[in-house]
C-alpha cells in the first residue's frame, strides 16, 4: 500500500479530520484510483477501529471520531467516483430519523454514526419527523432500510404510523424497518410489524446487516 | 452547625453565571414556541423569527431572577404546606415515570399497568420518609396517548401527598391542569395552594422545544409551579469538563425562568435538573455515575446563589436489579443531595437509567431517606454544658442505660430504621430465616400496602376526577377505564 493511503489509513483510525481530508486529497493528485484509496485504507481503518471498540481500548468519543474522519475523506472521494461514473459499494440506504412528537436525539444520532461507519448510506432525517417525511425519503433515495427512532411510551405509536404509512405508499416491501428506543422491544417491533429491533447502536449494525443477509 | 457539601467557590460560582449570561446572548437560545419567541422580543430580545433563535440580553434574565420567588409550598390533601422549596429545606419524592416495573425476584423487567400504579402509591402514601408522591409508573394497559395524565388521576385518587409531575405533550397539560383543579376546587385555589409541580425540560443544548415551552408558559400563566430539568449529558449534549455542564445548565435555565417570569411575573419556579454523565462505553446516561452527582450539586449551589428553590434527580441506580450497586449508588447520591440542601430530591424506587421502578428499591431506599434526613440535620447542640453534667451526675461505673437522660436524647439523636435494616445479632438474623436486604423490603412492601387507608375523597371530587377522566379516554379511543 503507498505511503499515503498508509498515512491515511492511520488518521481514520486515530479520527483526525483535517489530516484525513488532506490525505484523501493528496490520493488523487498522486492518481490512487478513490476505490482503490477506501478499499485499502478507509475500509480497513473502520474495521480497525470497530475491534478497538469492542476489546475496549476505544470509547465511544474515540469510535465517532473516526466516522468523522472517515466522513471527510469519503467527502473528498465522492466527487471524484461520480466524475469516473464508478460508486462505492454501500452496504445499503438508510433513512433513520425520530418519530413525530418526540425529540429524543443522541440515540438515533449514534445509531446513524454506526450505521455509516460500519458502511451504509445514512440519510438522517433528524428528530420529531412526521411519518409523511419518511415516505417520501424513502421514494427519493430508494432506500432499503427505515431506522425509527421512539423514546417515550406516548410517541411508540409514532413508529406504527410510519410502518402504515409505507404500507400505504406500496414501498413497505422494498424495506427494512427496524425500530429502537427505551420503551420499544422486540415484542413492539412484532406488533406493529416492523422487520427487527435493536437494544443500542452496536446490535443496530447487526441487525441490519442479518435483516439484508449480509 | 448543618453539614454541607460545596464543590464552588463564590468566585467559581460567579464565573459559571457570567459565561450563562454570555451564552444567551451568543449564540442565543432556541426557541420552538411562536408565543415565547414574541413575549421575548417584546421584552427586549433581539429575536431572529425565522430562525427561532432569541438573543436575550442579561439584564433581562436578571430581571426575571429577581421576580421569581426564593421560596413556596406545595400543599397536601388536608391543605397542609408539607413541601418547602426554599433555602436549604430537603425533601425526597419518588422518581418519575418508570416505563418498566421490576418484581421481587425478578432478573426480567416487565410493562407496568393499572395495578402496578395503584400498589406503588399505597407504598409511596405510606412511606413517611417520602415527602411527595411523584407520577413515577406509566401503565400499558391505556392508550399511550393518555399514558401522561392517567399516572395523574391515579396519584390523586389514592394518596393526598404533594405531586411531582409532569406532562408528555401540549395538549394534555390542561387535562392535568383540569385534574388538580377538580381536587383542590378552582383554578385559583391551585395557585395559592399549589399540589402539584410539573418537570418541565429543555432539550439540551439551549433548545426549549415547543413540548416543554408551551408547559413552562402554562404553568406560569395558572402559577402551578413549574420545575426546569435541564439535562446536559456531558460530551454528548453538553460540554465533556464538569463545570462545562454546570454552565449550560445554568444558561438552559436562566431562558427558562426568563419565558416563565414574562408571562407570570412571580410564579414558582424551581432550578433543577437531571444531568448525567454520559457513559462512554455504553451510552448511556448514569444517574449513579460519581460525576452525575458532582454535576447536581453544582448547579445547585448556582441556584441557591440566586436564591431560588432547587431540585435534583439523585437517589437512583442504574443497576438493573435490587443489589449491591443499587444500594450503594441510591445511598452515594441522597445523602449528597440532602448534604447540598437541594430542596426537591427525586430518585427513590428507581432503577436503569430512571426507567424502572421497584418497590422493594422504594422501601430500601425510604431508609436512605431516613439516614440522609438525619445527616443533614447534623450534631446538634442538645444542651448546655454539651456532655459533662451527665458524664459527672452517671459517674465511673455508670450505666447510662438505666438514665432518663438517655430514654429522652436517644430517640432525637438517632434514626431508627425499619426491619430492612438488619441491626440483628448473627443468630437472630438466621432465626428470622436469613433473610437478605431485599427479601425484607419484600415483606415490608405487603405489609405496608395491606395497611393503606384509602383517602376517603368527598364522593363529588371522585366523580369530577372520573368525568374528567373518562371523557379524555374516550377521545384517546377508550370506553372503559381500567378496573382499579
Ligand atoms: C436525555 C433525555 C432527554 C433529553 C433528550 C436530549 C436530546 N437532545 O436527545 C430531553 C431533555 C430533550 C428529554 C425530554 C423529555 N423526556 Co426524556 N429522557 C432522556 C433520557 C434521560 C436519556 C435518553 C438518552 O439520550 N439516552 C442515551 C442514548 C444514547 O440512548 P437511547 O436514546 O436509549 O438510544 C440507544 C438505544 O435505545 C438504541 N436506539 C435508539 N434509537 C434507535 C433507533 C433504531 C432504528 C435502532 C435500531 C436503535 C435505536 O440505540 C441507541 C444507541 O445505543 C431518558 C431516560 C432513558 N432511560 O432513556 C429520558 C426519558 C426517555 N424521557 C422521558 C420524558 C418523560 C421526557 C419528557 C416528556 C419530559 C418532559 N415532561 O418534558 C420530554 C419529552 C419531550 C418530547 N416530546 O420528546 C421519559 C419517558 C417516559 C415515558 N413514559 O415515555 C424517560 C424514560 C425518563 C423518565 N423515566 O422520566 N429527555
Amino acid at each position: 500500500m503507498s505511503d499515503i493511503l498508509n498515512q491515511l489509513h492511520t488518521a481514520v483510525v486515530a479520527g483526525e479530520t483535517d489530516p484525513a481530508r488532506e490525505l484523501a486529497e493528496q490520493a488523487l493528485r498522486a492518481s490512487i484510483a478513490p476505490l482503490t484509496a477506501i478499499d485499502e485504507a478507509l475500509n480497513p481503518a473502520m474495521e480497525i477501529v470497530g475491534g478497538k471498540y469492542e476489546t475496549g481500548e476505544y470509547f465511544i468519543p474515540d469510535l465517532v471520531m473516526a466516522a468523522e474522519a472517515m466522513k471527510a475523506a469519503m467527502q473528498v472521494f465522492e466527487p471524484a467516483l461520480m466524475a469516473r461514473q464508478e460508486e462505492r459499494q454501500v452496504l445499503g440506504t438508510v433513512v433513520i430519523g425520530t418519530v413525530e412528537g418526540d425529540i429524543h436525539e443522541i440515540g438515533k444520532s449514534l445509531v446513524a454514526t454506526m450505521l455509516s461507519a460500519a458502511g451504509f448510506q445514512v440519510h438522517d432525517l433528524g428528530v420529531d419527523v412526521p411519518a409523511s417525511r419518511f415516505v417520501e425519503q424513502v421514494r427519493e433515495t430508494g432506500a432499503n432500510v427505515v431506522g425509527l427512532s421512539a423514546l417515550l411510551t406516548t410517541t411508540m405509536l409514532g413508529q406504527e404510523a410510519v410502518v402504515e404509512a409505507l404500507q400505504e405508499a406500496g414501498l413497505r416491501d422494498q424495506v427494512k424497518v427496524v425500530i429502537g428506543g427505551a420503551p420499544a422491544g422486540p415484542e413492539w417491533a412484532e406488533t406493529i410489524g416492523a422487520d427487527g429491533y435493536a437494544e443500542n447502536a452496536n446490535e443496530a449494525v447487526g441487525v441490519v446487516k442479518q435483516l439484508l443477509g449480509i | 452547625m448543618r453539614p454541607k457539601v460545596e464543590f464552588l467557590s463564590r468566585e467559581t460560582i460567579e464565573r459559571i453565571l457570567s459565561e450563562a449570561y454570555d451564552l444567551l446572548d451568543d449564540p442565543g437560545v432556541r426557541v420552538h414556541s411562536e408565543r415565547a419567541l414574541r413575549l421575548l422580543a417584546d421584552h427586549g430580545a433581539d429575536v431572529d423569527l425565522a430562525a427561532q433563535v432569541a438573543h436575550i440580553p442579561a439584564d433581562l434574565a436578571q430581571r426575571a431572577v429577581e421576580t421569581a420567588p426564593s421560596s413556596f409550598h406545595l400543599y397536601d390533601g388536608a391543605g397542609q404546606p408539607v413541601v418547602h422549596y426554599g433555602g436549604d429545606d430537603i425533601q425526597f419524592d419518588p422518581g418519575s415515570a418508570a416505563i418498566e416495573i421490576l418484581d421481587h425476584g425478578a432478573t426480567q423487567s416487565r410493562e407496568p399497568v393499572t395495578a402496578d400504579c395503584v400498589r406503588f402509591l399505597q407504598l409511596a402514601d405510606g412511606l413517611d420518609a417520602l415527602d411527595a408522591v411523584a407520577t413515577s409508573i406509566v401503565c400499558a394497559d391505556v392508550p399511550q396517548e393518555m399514558a401522561d395524565w392517567y399516572r395523574l388521576y391515579l396519584v390523586l385518587l389514592y394518596t393526598g401527598k404533594p405531586v411531582v409531575t409532569g406532562a408528555f405533550a401540549v395538549e394534555t397539560w390542561s387535562v392535568m391542569k383540569d385534574l388538580l383543579v377538580a381536587v383542590t376546587g378552582s383554578e385559583e385555589a391551585l395557585a395559592a395552594q399549589p399540589r402539584a409541580v410539573f418537570d418541565v425540560c429543555p432539550s439540551p443544548p439551549l433548545l426549549w422545544s415547543e413540548i416543554t415551552c408551551e408547559n413552562l408558559m402554562d404553568c406560569a400563566q395558572y402559577r402551578v409551579p413549574a420545575e426546569l430539568v435541564s439535562m446536559p449529558l456531558t460530551g454528548a449534549t453538553g460540554p465533556a469538563t464538569l463545570l462545562g455542564a454546570v454552565v449550560q445548565h445554568a444558561a438552559e435555565c436562566l431562558s427558562g425562568v426568563t419565558i416563565h417570569q414574562l408571562v407570570n411575573p412571580g410564579a414558582p419556579i424551581v432550578w433543577g435538573g437531571s444531568p448525567a454523565a454520559f457513559d462512554m462505553r455504553a451510552g448511556t446516561t448514569p444517574m449513579g455515575a460519581i460525576e452525575t452527582m458532582m454535576i447536581d450539586c453544582s448547579y445547585a449551589e448556582v441556584g441557591k446563589h440566586l436564591g431560588l428553590p432547587t431540585h435534583a434527580y439523585l437517589g437512583m441506580s442504574d443497576a438493573k436489579i435490587v443489589d449491591a450497586q443499587c444500594g450503594f449508588e441510591s445511598g452515594i447520591g441522597a445523602i449528597l443531595a440532602a448534604l447540598a440542601g437541594i430542596n426537591m430530591i427525586s430518585g427513590p424506587g428507581m432503577l436503569d437509567f430512571e426507567s424502572c421502578f421497584s418497590l422493594e428499591k422504594l422501601v430500601i431506599d425510604a431508609e436512605i431517606v431516613g439516614m440522609a434526613k438525619r445527616i443533614a440535620t447534623g450534631m446538634v447542640e442538645r444542651e448546655t454544658p454539651l456532655g459533662l453534667e451527665i458524664i459527672r451526675q452517671v459517674g465511673h461505673a455508670g450505666n447510662f442505660l438505666a438514665t432518663s437522660h438517655t430514654r429522652h436524647w436517644f430517640r432525637e439523636e438517632l434514626f431508627i430504621p425499619s426491619p430492612v435494616v438488619d441491626r440483628d445479632f448473627r443468630r437472630g438474623w438466621e432465626a428470622k430465616g436469613s433473610l437478605t436486604t431485599t427479601e425484607r423490603a419484600h415483606r415490608r412492601v405487603a405489609e405496608i400496602v395491606a395497611a393503606y387507608e384509602p383517602l376517603n375523597l368527598p364522593d363529588e371530587v371522585v366523580s369530577e376526577l372520573e368525568a374528567i377522566a373518562q371523557r379524555v379516554a374516550q377521545s384517546a379511543g377508550l370506553d372503559h377505564l381500567p378496573e382499579r
